[in-house]
């Protein structure tokens, strides 16, 4: 896929770390603010778009980089049904909030929430640029 | 609340332009309208975790469909065809539907709860136990991840279904050549 | 009333598209706003006036919140409609592959 011209990248040069930075912020106060796992991961998402989009890419690294956002996305999946495997492994319920509660209005609170998001925000993030890679960057024409 | 009404006429026009414009580009343009404003109306209505995902859900929808009209055509020759017997008859009977479920539809809404005063049976009961039960302040995300995880298990398994459905079908098109 | 009854005209314009259109991406596009008029129906049925979106900031306060469970269903179902929406343009760029054309009438007549 085709770059952009030059203002395009020196902006996105500039706010793309702040954008990864908002999503990731995003996902871990899930349990504080608005937002959680699913809009810190398509932040995530939006912001690997935008890379792909203003930067463009050779078909070689779109391969590898399919490759890798399927690792991320099974890993995502396997530690959210593992953290609900844990609850009924340890207390005998699925998704049991089993950790300690902590202060609320704390970082570090709310039991297993946290961790939770953190899984569904790797996640929906690797789903969603998957999902953008095969729709958009990687090489095929549509021809007879 | 007259900016809600604003909005939603707004909405219905977008919707209607998006449906009959020739332009697939501008029908998508529309229809980002049409989410976008949706995005503004779940801020008016105290929603702003829905306001977040829907506004970037939004761009990554636009961003999927234009990439799609990009690779095949960006006109909808169908429109301003000659109308042919088969598309008359959806016309027809999509008319004859809609005024049934219309009538259906004002019956049914005449059982909700007026706008602006919800009922919440089961809400009051989450929102007492909401900080104490779980320890997480934002209400949505203990109703999400904590009394209704088994929900959000299964809406990730959607995703990665849909996600696998996309892959498997992009991959035997280039396979094919 | 009559806010509950403008989402179901919403409603209503998505189903034309559906059923009415020819063309592969009107339908798509017909889903999508069935989708937003439907999330936006359950945010509205659960809206209180004058009350605050569900998020505690002090142990102390008042329980004065619009109700978080339209709020939590909706939240999951926007994600859902991303991903459903992505696998009907994946096929409908399939069909055009093969057929060269949007048009479901066309591709009905040309059979394989």
């Amino acid at each position: 896929m085709k770059g952009m011209s030059l203002i395009v990248r020196t902006i996105t040069t500039v706010i793309i770390g702040f954008i990864f930075i908002y999503g990731i912020y995003i996902t871990l106060h899930g349990h504080l603010t608005p937002g959680g796992g699913f809009a810190g991961g398509v932040i995530v998402a939006g912001a690997l778009i935008l890379r792909i989009l203003v930067f463009g890419s050779e078909p070689a690294d779109e391969k590898k980089s399919e490759i890798r956002t399927s690792i991320f996305e099974s890993v995502g999946a396997l530690l959210f049904i593992g953290i609900a495997l844990a609850g009924l492994v340890i207390a005998g319920t699925f998704f049991l909030n089993f950790l300690p509660k902590g202060i609320p209005f704390n970082l570090l609170s709310a039991g297993i929430i946290p961790f939770c998001n953190i899984a569904i925000g790797i996640k929906v993030g690797a789903g969603l640029f998957s999902i953008f890679l095969a729709l958009a960057a990687v090489k095929y024409v549509v021809k007879d | 609340m007259i900016e809600l009404y604003l909005f939603l006429a707004f909405m219905i026009i977008a919707a209607f332009i998006a449906t009959e414009i020739k332009d697939l580009l501008a029908a998508v343009i529309s229809l980002g309208a049409v989410g976008f404003a949706v995005a503004i109306m779940f801020i008016l209505v105290q929603a702003p975790d829905l306001a977040i995902v829907q506004i970037v859900v939004e761009v990554v929808t636009i961003v999927i469909f234009v990439a799609v009209i990009f690779r095949t055509t960006h006109i909808d020759e169908t429109i301003g065809k000659k109308l042919t017997g088969p598309h008359v008859f959806s016309i027809v009977s999509f008319s004859f539907f809609a005024l049934l479920f219309l009538i259906a539809v004002i019956n049914a809404l005449q059982e909700l709860p007026a706008f602006g005063n919800a009922t919440m049976k089961v809400a009051s009961e989450y929102i007492r136990l909401g900080l104490p039960g779980t320890g997480g302040a934002n209400l949505v995300a203990d109703v999400i991840l904590d009394f209704r995880a088994l929900d959000t298990l299964g809406e990730a398994t959607v995703l990665f279904t849909s996600v696998i459905g996309v892959v498997a079908l992009i991959r035997s098109v280039g396979r094919k050549k | 009333m009559i806010i509950f009854l403008s989402c179901i005209i919403l409603f209503l314009i998505g189903l034309y598209a559906i059923v009415t259109k020819r063309n592969l991406i009107k339908i798509v596009i017909g889903f999508a706003l069935i989708e937003y008029a439907i999330n936006l129906l359950f945010a509205l049925v659960g809206f209180r006036r004058g009350m605050l979106a569900p998020i505690i900031t002090r142990v102390d306060m008042a329980h004065k919140f619009v109700d978080p469970i339209p709020q939590a269903l909706v939240l999951t179902a926007i994600v859902i409609a991303l991903g459903t929406t992505a696998l009907m343009l994946t096929v409908a760029l399939r069909i055009y592959s093969r057929y060269k054309t949007f048009d479901i009438a066309e591709i009905r007549k040309l059979k394989g």
